[in-house]
């Protein structure tokens, strides 16, 4: 399956794949009101996390693993391996904020929800027509969508 | 200002955030090289200071809500059409540094006439049939080097004729068009793979500068000029038979007369092991060659090179438009080079006194039609190509560098620009927030090759397409015949001293 692959040679650090992940993710889909509305009244938040060292940064997020740790570890089937398309996928509705995908997941990929009892994962923006909202936004091509 | 320099707030830009539109994302604060956006932590908001800002205009890029724009700061100092604001600012730096005044890039003064903008081309009308380049076809290629006074041919054993004449080594390039010198060192790594990729891409030159050439890039060195400078850094037998061609850099167009300074923060690894200097010390180039004191000793060097690459690639000496830059150029040609390189005065720089960018040397176009000239009144044009270089903006300028008597043109403040430059001058810091003049880390990654190189590939591709449709519509099929074909120019504006120079007549004429 394609996935997202960040690039640590050339991720500039902007994190402005961060802002786009929240936008794409928001109701109102505009980043002003996303970042200055939402992420507060109701814990928006991103799914891709720009980590940084030193002169090295990379923003990671889900890798949608072939055998992903959380769905094994996951009590109520919120998530689950899509055969079909290959994403690891959250229902929200069943989540129960256990926290034991948090837990399990080797790559530190899955945050809690700043105000539910919920998770923050990658969903490789599913509805959104032009792919991944990060891969997009990357000014420098550090993100991106590939067969690897 | 509170506890700084009574001067300090007569800076140049003032940064313009839109309240609305400013989320605090910080986005600006992580793009900026100088500073000059800050977290105010007591505020909890994203504050400036507008006294660091260089004008890079990084910022006002990368904002994703468009929230910055970048302005000339709008206070004025009283008219003086003597003491303009700029030299009012340099007395007050010099009064408080005691040092010489350091800018980057080419000279932005604007008394000097930009000669191309006073030259027009020509075009066909009823008597000769103009030519459709997307119909017919086109010639750019073209080669560099000297070519033979006359050809002789022989009959090969099956009564076909043979080129009895020995050529000379020449430059294929696809395009009358190269890369110009910029060192690894000056610039980073990934713009010189993007640049060694792209001339590759392209089937033109890229020239190394004289900082020596990564063991990496030799994979390019079909399409790489290989520089020795004054202060030969990064010279060896390997390197001198990497490339397409060996140039000697006596003087460059934006700092004729003097040497150049890699500071020693821009010494890492990578550019201390390509230098063969060590890490960390600065890279001084001498002013003179220290082996160059007479054509005589030109000579020696132009064959010691030839020797060292067996006779098989073309030498270009470049040197800077100065004065008297015809009789050098012959002195030049007549000491063996193959291929002569003139560096206007608006040529870029990474680092160059302000007063020497801006006051030595003299215009490209008044140089080139100058060499040429005389090269030909000599007898002695075949045996050296012409590349123009400095301050070469647009197709239009190539066209008309190449019809006062250019073979080819180098160009790398637009390759820059092309990646992303602004020009703002700042190269010497080291700290260009582009990701251009700087090894920082940090800062270098900013470019990525893949990206870089793809813009300059497509510069290069829409610039050539401008050239051919320019050459279709003055009836010329190849770029052979433009060369040095001054009536397909007409002068606006000029004197007549300044139109003999050119040796172009005035619009009308």
């Amino acid at each position: 399956m394609k996935r997202v692959y960040p690039d640590k040679d050339y991720c500039i650090g902007c994190h402005i794949c961060e802002l786009a992940c929240l936008t794409a993710h928001s109701k109102s889909k505009d980043l002003i009101l996303a970042y200055t509305v939402e992420r507060g009244s109701e814990g928006l938040s991103s799914c891709k996390r720009v980590h940084e060292g030193g002169p090295t940064c990379v923003a990671l997020s889900c890798r949608h693993c072939d055998e992903p740790a959380c769905v094994a570890a996951c009590i109520s089937g919120a998530l689950q391996k899509d055969s079909e398309t290959g994403r690891t996928t959250y229902d929200r509705e069943k989540c129960v904020g256990c926290w034991s995908c948090l837990m399990a997941c080797p790559f530190g990929a899955i945050a809690r929800h700043p105000l539910e009892n919920k998770i923050v994962k990658c969903d490789l923006c599913a509805d959104r027509p032009g792919g991944p909202a990060c891969v997009a936004a990357c000014p420098n091509q550090a993100l991106k969508q590939e067969e690897r | 200002m509170l506890f700084q320099p009574i001067n300090r707030n007569y800076h140049d830009f003032s940064i313009v955030r839109d309240k609305d539109a400013c989320i605090n994302c910080k986005v600006c604060i992580r793009q900026c090289a100088y500073d000059a956006h800050y977290w105010d932590e007591s505020r909890q908001k994203v504050m400036h200071d507008n006294a660091k800002c260089v004008g890079c205009h990084r910022c006002e890029a990368l904002c994703p809500t468009s929230a910055l724009l970048i302005q000339k700061k709008k206070s004025e100092f009283k008219d003086n059409a003597l003491w303009k604001p700029e030299f009012i600012k340099y007395i007050y730096k010099q009064a408080d540094t005691g040092g010489v005044l350091l800018t980057g890039m080419g000279s932005p003064v604007g008394n000097i006439p930009v000669y191309w903008d006073k030259l027009l081309l020509d075009a066909s009308q009823v008597t000769n049939p103009s030519i459709d380049p997307l119909r017919e076809p086109m010639e750019l290629k073209t080669f560099l080097g000297a070519k033979p006074v006359k050809l002789e041919f022989g009959k090969s054993k099956d009564g076909t004729p043979k080129l009895k004449t020995k050529l000379s080594p020449n430059i294929e390039l696809n395009y009358p068009l190269m890369f110009s010198a910029m060192s690894f060192g000056s610039i980073n790594f990934n713009l010189h793979v993007a640049m060694a990729r792209a001339a590759t891409e392209l089937g033109i030159c890229y020239n190394t500068g004289e900082g020596g050439l990564h063991k990496t890039l030799y994979q390019y060195g079909k399409n790489t000029i290989v520089q020795v400078a004054s202060g030969r850094f990064g010279v060896h037998r390997d390197f001198l038979n990497a490339g397409a061609g060996i140039e000697i850099k006596v003087g460059q167009g934006a700092k004729p007369g003097i040497g150049g300074h890699l500071p020693g923060e821009k010494i890492n690894e990578m550019v201390s092991v390509t230098r063969m200097v060590p890490l960390g010390s600065d890279a001084i180039s001498p002013a003179p060659h220290h082996d160059i004191y007479s054509i005589e000793d030109l000579h020696q060097l132009i064959f010691a090179l030839k020797e060292a690459s067996e006779y098989r690639v073309p030498v270009s000496v470049k040197i800077a438009a100065v004065h008297n830059v015809a009789a050098i150029a012959s002195g030049i040609v007549r000491a063996g080079a193959d291929i002569v390189a003139i560096d206007g005065m608006r040529g870029g720089t990474g680092a160059a006194p302000g007063m020497i960018r801006d006051n030595v040397g003299i215009p490209i176009e008044l140089a080139l039609a100058q060499v040429d000239q005389r090269l030909r009144d000599e007898g002695i044009r075949n045996r050296a190509s012409i590349v123009a270089a400095g301050g070469i903006r647009c197709s239009a300028d190539v066209v008309k560098a190449i019809a006062l008597g250019a073979d080819a043109c180098y160009f790398a403040t637009a390759a820059l620009l092309a990646v992303g430059c602004t020009l703002c001058g700042k190269c010497y810091t080291g700290k260009c927030p582009w990701g251009i003049a700087t090894n920082d880390a940090k800062l270098a990654k900013r470019q990525n090759p893949d990206i870089a190189a793809k813009k300059m590939v497509n510069l290069v591709h829409a610039w050539g397409h401008e050239i051919e449709e320019m050459l279709g519509g003055m009836g010329l099929n190849s770029i052979e015949s433009l060369r040095g074909n001054r009536d397909k120019l007409r002068a606006v504006g000029l004197s007549d001293t300044e139109m003999d120079i050119l040796g172009v007549k005035h619009a009308g004429r």
